[in-house]
């Protein structure tokens, strides 16, 4: 399958199958777009016609341009075949290992964001702190069903961890009690608001955590209207001081500054480019995840502006890397060839089988956007998956599962989606979400082009 | 090639047999939460040998 588009100044040629990137004139893309449906003397003929302007497209020019596509083809770097199907079914019908969780550390917030999927921190159930017992247990049930995977994952997240900060250092210093022991090597993630950092957490998690998730939307005024203290004041000029001073002291170690965008801000590069103001580099900004009818949902009269926009960003990620102030944007980051192989981009995101979420009783559930769904109960730490029927239809989740992604382009790039989007909105995890996918696609034409422009420049 | 340039890829086909360690990241553990991209995700053995 080839995904062709013109972007930037670029013409650029996706091979799929094979995952390799070319970058064409105008000539070689209309040969690569009729190559297949076309004899090598109606391609020549229709071309010297489209181009009988241009004294330098001759009919030797048209067949050179064939014959090197031909070469391409021959050597599997366009138009290579899908052998990929059977796999994703036999991969992910083997036994599968844990090697992520989640942990609900506290189901309760000091902040009242309207848009929060997890219903101000709640899960739509009761407010709750996860004790040092169960997040000790956690830790255990991890280790135990990680088989030979020594990286494993643990993200504290909430609601707002930093709440039940105590049990968070009780939990860190208990897993790497035992890493050496168990060979693992566990890489922690915060994910917070940014209320109740102080020089002790930024201590902790600059020394502990791979990786920290700082949660700001913007402009003042964006992050203000959305993300509101309890008492209905703005949380703006509480955590941005702290958020700069914990990034100044992490040093080179993983971060990312992660907004969300809304209906309200759909011209969200100016809130990426407010944060890189305020001196972050390593940003993220997401689409709100939300009802159809809630007041602050995107639309899709609003995709057109959010497609310019990811297109603004992408030439100014450019723009700034030549300046040498490069910023970086956590869904334009591909390693075309370091990145991940086929059997990652098939398997899915791995929610269910090599991912679940803890809540802080306890319980299993395939990740954190299932949380408070009793269908989606899959089982407890303690006596591990009982709901093999819900985690089974989680293993066959995977980029071939959707017939509707039969068509796409973008599949090894996305590997079928995202299960809890798909439920939202479709009903089923083996649905789609449309207007996700249609973001997801603009994204990655967006970090290729930027890759083509990187490699040709 | 005169009106081609290859980018310098990964190939899918021939990590069928070099891939599959399952070392890597979970999909949307670290960053995003609401969607899922395995694109920008590193390889872990790739990351060794660099």
């Amino acid at each position: 399958m080839i995904h062709q588009y013109k972007l930037n100044g670029y013409n650029i040629v996706l091979d799929v199958y094979s995952g390799s990137v070319h970058s064409v004139d105008d000539l070689a893309y209309d040969v690569i777009e009729m190559y297949k449906s076309n004899s090598r003397e109606g391609i020549v003929s229709a071309l010297l016609k489209k181009y009988k302007n241009n004294p330098e497209i001759t009919a030797d020019e048209v067949n050179d341009c064939i014959d090197d596509v031909q070469e391409l083809e021959a050597k599997g770097k366009l138009f290579a075949e899908d052998k990929y199907e059977n796999l994703a079914f036999d991969f992910k019908s083997r036994n599968t290992v844990i090697k992520a969780l989640c942990l609900h550390i506290a189901h309760t917030c000091n902040l009242n964001c309207e848009y929060c999927f997890a219903s101000q921190g709640k899960y739509h159930g009761d407010r709750a702190l996860m004790s040092f017992e169960v997040g000790k247990r956690a830790i255990d049930f991890l280790v135990e069903n990680s088989g030979s995977r020594v990286n494993l994952e643990v993200d504290f997240f909430g609601g707002e961890p930093l709440m039940n900060f105590d049990v968070v250092k009780q939990i860190v210093a208990y897993a790497r009690s035992i890493e050496k022991e168990k060979n693992k090597n566990f890489r922690f993630t915060l994910t917070t608001n940014g209320m109740l950092i102080n020089d002790d957490v930024i201590e902790f998690a600059n020394k502990e955590c791979h990786n920290v998730v700082l949660s700001l939307d913007g402009r003042k005024k964006v992050h203000d209207s959305l993300r509101k203290t309890v008492g209905g004041k703005g949380s703006y000029d509480i955590i941005v001081p702290k958020f700069q001073k914990f990034v100044k002291k992490r040093g080179d170690k993983n971060y990312y500054v992660r907004g969300t965008y809304t209906h309200n801000n759909t011209d969200f590069t100016n809130d990426i480019f407010h944060m890189a103001d305020l001196g972050f580099t390593e940003l993220s900004m997401e689409p709100v995840v939300c009802a159809p009818d809630d007041p602050y949902a995107l639309t899709y009269d609003d995709l057109p502006v959010l497609f310019e926009q990811y297109e603004i960003l992408a030439k100014e990620m450019l723009k700034r890397e030549k300046e040498g102030k490069p910023i970086t944007f956590y869904h334009y980051m591909i390693d075309l060839t370091g990145g991940p192989c086929i059997y990652k981009r098939i398997s899915g995101c791995g929610s269910g089988t090599e991912y679940m979420a803890v809540t802080p009783w306890g319980e299993l559930y395939p990740c954190h956007q299932f949380v408070g769904d009793p269908k989606y109960s899959l089982g407890n730490i303690y006596d591990g998956v009982t709901n093999r029927e819900i985690q089974n239809e989680f293993k066959l989740c995977n980029a071939y599962a959707r017939p509707d992604c039969k068509k796409c382009w973008a599949r090894l790039y996305c590997s079928g989606g995202c299960a809890a989007n798909a439920y939202h909105s479709s009903g089923s995890i083996k649905g789609v979400y449309e207007y996700g996918c249609q973001l997801f696609k603009k994204r990655m034409e967006c970090a290729i082009m930027m890759k083509v422009a990187q490699s040709c420049n | 090639m005169k009106r081609i340039k290859t980018i310098e890829t990964r190939d899918l086909n021939k990590s069928v047999k070099t891939g599959g360690c399952g070392e890597c990241q979970t999909s949307c553990q670290s960053a995003c939460k609401t969607s899922c991209g395995v694109a920008n995700q590193q390889c872990e053995k790739c990351l060794d040998e660099k």
